[in-house]
């Protein structure tokens, strides 16, 4: 018969030792696996996969982009199809990406509130902070995935409608293709880290609410509202510290040799955003009656 | 009782579940008013009382979701919250209806809620749950998503993931809500099944039938207070009976009870004389102590004419609506 079928087994002081390495971590594997096995994951990411998609196949149908026109880059995608992910990328970062992080963020524990699973989660007992720290995790996947989707897609249509060559960085120098890619997911993983910040603001407002929607659109405003804060010049002395303030650096990961500095500053920047409101949702979290 | 001997833990007061002045306050609002709770281990216990009566309030503080304004909880002799990650491993619960992830099937359910413990042995996980999944009858829909899944389905669900691991207290809040006959007079035997191997059971209703007929214990709320608790039989012969007199002298009859220290009540006329009831106390102490047979020699002495009479001893029906009030009102 099973071990736990036998009495006194469960809460003998060694059992739960043996176990705890491996089973601690089956809970992180279990969101991940939950979050990227739900239907709406998938929409999401099509959606952002369309993007790319969208702009190679507006451009091969189209004639000529005259140079200087549209989002930068699109004027050099006929010449070289690996510019589709840059630029797919580079429309992606205002609004498509911190909505889908947004969506993914607020959902976190206002929609385990919402289902009721989260009481049995609790109950399980997942532990608190536990719980809190493994839906944070699922939400920087997705962070990951969310960009990477957009460069894979752009890439790989990318090359089926355009010829791939070398690229020709802001610096002036060129770089084979396979250093080429290796930028994109360069790219990708600043992304990811610029939305972890996000993540946490949306974490900390889904343990405010059971309305998950709730927490999603007040993720999405709020970086919006950061975004629109970063264009006045009124508020420059508050510009370092919007959360979005970076996101568009990417483009010194353009040049040769890499400059570093915006991913630095960026991290520190992100780091600083993740340490306050995942305080915030600790402290919320930790003590909240789950009445759901 | 006898199952629970020697279960670890350290009950040396033999008590699974024990409260001492739980109070849950909501703004102004006292939900849960100082609760003595003594759920003895190896009991069925039905926790009792109308909708509204802090009954699942009480189970999310006892569970550490809630957190009492004030007043302590020990579970399976443990303090809870402090101590969660030792006793809830040992506890199952079904709480305010069974919740699930409706894009997941019954299996990928239980295997999520399972990896959510840290106690939970991934290894012997698969047969876990699979077994729990026979044991409510729930093997054949097992691989569909729970969206597919009615009602009873998803309480059988919320059952089997009360039992996914050797439990020494299982906490079932409305256990055969949305249940058919089949399924109740299943969970009963379950019950009765898992009572027998010394499991703790607490279960919360508003059923009096269900409790009836699988508690050893019960206690009874209403508007957040415990109103009674202990032994069913007990609670049961504590709740007064009542005498219920036949006569077509209403006047003097009643003036011969009022003079034992009853309080008579006028009933409905019938074809055979006015009924006349009074209630007898329950308890040895206090007014209308007299016994039945010196009741009819008073009544008779007085030239009272008895066509009829009767000691009616109270249903548990009778002795909850006694304790929590009558009608639809919802305790406030």
């Amino acid at each position: 018969m099973l071990p736990n079928s036998l009495p006194a087994e469960a809460p003998s002081p060694r059992a739960p030792e043996a176990g705890t390495r491996g089973a601690g971590l089956s809970l992180l594997r279990s969101e991940i696996a939950v979050l990227f096995r739900r239907r709406r994951t998938w929409a999401l990411l099509l959606a952002l996969a369309a993007i790319p998609i969208l702009i190679a196949v507006a451009v091969r149908v189209s004639s000529a982009v005259p140079p200087g026109r549209g989002p930068a880059f699109l004027d050099r995608i006929t010449q070289n199809g690996l510019f589709v992910a840059f630029t797919a990328m580079l429309v992606s970062v205002p609004l498509f990406l911190p909505l889908t992080v947004g969506v993914v963020a607020g959902d976190t524990i206002a929609g385990e509130a919402n289902l009721g699973t989260l009481r049995y989660l609790l109950v399980a007992p997942a532990g608190r902070v536990r719980l809190l720290l493994v839906k944070y995790a699922g939400a920087l996947a997705f962070c990951l995935a969310a960009p990477l989707t957009v460069a894979l897609a752009g890439a790989a249509i990318g090359a089926a409608l355009f010829p791939v060559g070398p690229v020709t960085l802001l610096s002036g120098d060129v770089i084979q293709p396979p250093e080429a890619a290796l930028r994109l997911l360069l790219i990708a993983a600043y992304l990811a880290v610029s939305l972890a910040g996000l993540s946490a603001i949306g974490l900390f407002l889904s343990t405010l609410t059971v309305v998950p929607v709730g927490a999603m659109a007040a993720t999405v405003v709020l970086s919006v509202v950061s975004q629109v804060l970063d264009q006045l010049p009124q508020l420059e002395w508050l510009h370092p510290w919007l959360f979005s303030h970076y996101w568009l650096g990417f483009g010194d990961l353009l040049r040769q040799p890499v400059m570093w500095d915006s991913f630095v500053s960026n991290g520190l920047l992100q780091a600083g955003y993740v340490a306050v409101f995942g305080a915030l949702a600790y402290g919320r979290f930790v003590t909240k009656d789950v009445l759901s | 009782m006898t199952g629970a001997a020697g279960v670890p833990g350290g009950r040396t007061d033999g008590l699974s579940i024990q409260t001492r002045g739980l109070t849950k306050r909501f703004g102004q609002q006292v939900a849960v008013d100082s609760l003595d709770l003594a759920v003895p281990s190896g009991a069925v216990f039905g926790f009792l009382g109308p909708n509204g009566s802090g009954k699942t309030t009480t189970i999310r503080m006892l569970l550490g979701l809630a957190a009492a304004s004030e007043g302590t909880v020990k579970l399976l002799g443990r303090e809870m919250p402090g101590s969660f990650q030792d006793v809830l491993p040992r506890v199952g619960a079904l709480v305010e209806g069974p919740a699930f992830y409706p894009f997941l099937s019954g299996t990928a359910n239980l295997h999520r809620l399972d990896a959510a413990g840290r106690h939970a042995d991934p290894g012997t996980r698969t047969a876990r749950v699979a077994r729990a999944l026979e044991r409510v009858g729930l093997g054949h829909a097992a691989g569909k998503r729970v969206h597919a899944y009615s009602l009873g389905m998803k309480q059988r669900l919320g059952i089997a993931n009360a039992l996914l691991s050797r439990r020494e207290l299982l906490v079932l809040d409305e256990p055969t809500n949305g249940l058919d006959p089949q399924g109740t007079r299943e969970v009963r035997n379950l019950v009765r099944s898992l009572a027998a191997d010394g499991t703790t059971v607490f279960v919360s209703s508003h059923l009096l039938a269900e409790v009836e007929q699988i508690c050893t214990h019960a206690a009874v709320m209403s508007a957040g207070r415990l109103v009674a608790q202990g032994p069913l039989a007990e609670l049961r012969r504590s709740g007064s009976s009542r005498i219920r007199l036949v006569t077509p002298d209403p006047g003097p009859a009643s003036s011969a009870l009022a003079r034992l220290g009853l309080e008579p009540v006028p009933g409905p006329v019938q074809p055979d004389g006015d009924v006349v009831t009074a209630a007898l106390a329950s308890s040895n102490t206090g007014a209308g102590r007299a016994a039945p047979e010196d009741i009819v020699a008073e009544l008779v002495k007085a030239g009272v004419r008895v066509r009829g009479f009767a000691v009616e001893r109270e249903s548990l029906e009778d002795r909850f609506v006694e304790l929590t009030g009558e009608g639809f009102d919802v305790a406030q």
